[in-house]
């Protein structure tokens, strides 16, 4: 995923010479090919993310289009008061753009696990929350993200994400889920590195009979409203899952939206239970506690089912 | 010029009868009054080229709102409603809110970095617009501010200028009783700027000061500012209480009259 956030920001700094990349001391052997090809409007900030945050307003209110990179701890909660006020608060077109979306980072421990970022993201007015499920979906919410016209925080892995889509040519709007594959009766909405997960569950539950929806609902904030009414029609059962905390995330964006509007279907959320992991643990590893790998998903939704 | 302080000062006590900060904003008049009246060059605030103000003592903004107007931004009718319900002008400085306002602020330690940016963009753009951003002394206990000061040094910002209001006072106490790093002269220079002590009252000296910057080329320049807390107003000159009070309705005739008198 940081390959095709690269890439298509070379692509797009190509054509825009009002686009910045600035980096807090992350992005080793990603980001040496903007460096090199636009020396002048790439800085390594060092290590200092309240700074950072401060530049990219200053550079936003003198007309530039600025991308901030680094990992999803370092982004979003390290400056977050940054974030809120010079970004949120004064309404600026920045892109905070997070490496290491859930337990990416499993084995550094929880100082690097990002599972509160997309609740406090969401929390902040203006701000726009965008997870993509995988490389092709993070190359049309770059490319879309340069039409927003306030702040946007995109969600990144690291590499190697599988992807769910057929071909690079989808249809990608901010703010709008993208069904990946139809079905009834069970909805698999899931965001960031959970769109797979859903998939592969869904394959299982397909040999028992059961033929699920699978959404990637790669914008958590705004989230689709009317997909979710609309998949309240044909599902009794949404499931939400992602790699972040239950509180605060798509599952909680998701019920609000069951509540207020009414809608006549179960919720059941995949999600960290509330904890930092107790334990070390690799990516895998740790969804495996947390009931998170397509064999768990599969199992739970069948027994909620039976 | 001096008239011109004299006239911001008679709004403040006016418009100081509500809220706090009076102090923090009585403070920094005369370099706010020489910055717009004689040194920056600001055809309109939209103008692209202009020179750029940020108040990172966003506390104080009452004389920025107050200076602004005096500058004909928007009419001064405006500053009666000062934190007025359903008004436009906050206790704090909003982006936008009124015609010349650049930043919002409020919370100390943003306005540096905010400025590093704009500073790094015009350097860029080859654009010669200078970037001035006004800091408290007790704002510089901000880890951000340092982290900044390294930045626009590594960055050869020439266009940045640095005002610290050294008004010596902070919520609590005087500065050096809460943290002690009164030696900020030798901090700003360790991290590359290159620092000019003025009276922040002396008209004369602030203009002369700023005519100076940059000190050095290829350097970020400081400019620490000495000023007295509540200036102008005798019985709450240098009295950290002034950070909070607001001006007795009582006395207000009492301030204006010698605010007339000293000038």
């Amino acid at each position: 995923m940081r390959r095709a956030f690269i890439n298509t920001l070379l692509e797009l700094a190509e054509k825009d010479p009002d686009l910045y990349l600035l980096t807090g001391d992350t992005g080793f052997t990603i980001l040496e090919e903007f460096q090199k090809r636009f020396p002048g409007r790439y800085y390594n900030i060092g290590i200092s993310e309240a700074a950072m945050i401060g530049v990219s307003a200053g550079l936003a209110m003198s007309g530039k289009t600025v991308f901030v990179y680094t990992i999803v701890p370092f982004v979003t909660m390290r400056c977050f008061e940054q974030v809120r006020i010079d970004l949120c608060y004064q309404n600026l077109p920045v892109k905070l753009v997070g490496v290491g979306q859930g337990f990416t980072y499993g084995t550094a421990g929880a100082t690097h696990h990002a599972i509160e970022d997309i609740a406090i993201m969401r929390a902040l007015p203006n701000m726009t929350v965008i997870c993509p499920g995988g490389p092709i979906e993070t190359k049309k919410a770059v490319e879309e993200s340069m039409k927003l016209s306030g702040p946007c925080y995109i969600r990144l892995g690291k590499s190697g994400e599988a992807t769910v889509h057929e071909s690079s040519d989808i249809s990608f709007t901010i703010g709008k889920g993208i069904k990946v594959r139809d079905g009834e009766g069970v909805a698999l909405v899931a965001t960031s590195n959970m769109v797979p997960v859903a998939a592969e569950a869904a394959d299982l539950l397909k040999k028992e009979g059961i033929d699920p929806v699978v959404v990637s609902m790669h914008t958590v904030k705004p989230v689709d409203r009317e997909l979710i009414a609309d998949l309240s029609q044909s599902c009794f059962l949404i499931a939400t899952l992602e790699e972040h905390n239950v509180i605060g995330g798509l599952g909680s964006a998701v019920g609000d939206v069951i509540l207020e509007e009414d809608l006549p279907v179960r919720l059941v959320k995949f999600a960290i239970p509330d904890v930092y992991a107790p334990v070390v643990g690799s990516q895998q590893y740790l969804r495996e506690q947390f009931g998170l790998t397509p064999g768990q998903v599969f199992s739970r939704i069948k027994n909620e089912i039976l | 010029m001096e008239k011109i302080s004299t006239e911001i000062r008679k709004r403040l006590v006016t418009m100081h009868q509500t809220g706090s900060h009076f102090g923090s904003a009585m403070s920094i008049v005369d370099i706010l009054t020489v910055l717009y009246f004689k040194i920056m060059n600001i055809p309109s605030p939209d103008d692209p080229d202009r020179d750029r103000f940020i108040l990172s003592k966003g506390h104080a903004t009452s004389a920025w709102y107050t200076t602004l107007a005096k500058k004909g931004f928007f009419p001064e009718e405006i500053l009666d409603t000062y934190l007025d319900d359903g008004g436009q002008l906050y206790g704090h400085p909003v982006r936008g809110g009124v015609p010349g306002v650049e930043a919002s602020t409020g919370s100390l330690g943003h306005g540096i970095n905010i400025g590093i940016g704009m500073a790094l963009a015009a350097q860029n753009d080859g654009k010669d617009y200078k970037v001035y951003v006004l800091m408290g002394d007790g704002e510089l206990q901000e880890g951000s501010v340092w982290e900044g000061a390294m930045l626009a040094s590594r960055l050869k910002l020439d266009n940045l200028v640095a005002i610290i209001d050294a008004n010596k006072l902070q919520g609590f106490d005087r500065v050096e009783n809460i943290q002690p790093i009164n030696t900020f002269r030798g901090k700003w220079e360790a991290f590359g700027w290159i620092v000019k002590e003025v009276d922040g009252h002396d008209h004369g000296e602030l203009e002369a000061t700023f005519h100076e910057v940059p000190f050095k080329s290829g350097c970020p320049s400081v400019v620490i500012a000495h000023t007295i807390k509540c200036k102008g107003v005798p019985e709450m000159e240098n009295k950290f209480e002034s950070h909070y009070l607001s001006v007795p309705k009582d006395k207000v005739e009492q301030y204006v009259k010698e605010l007339d008198e000293e000038r």
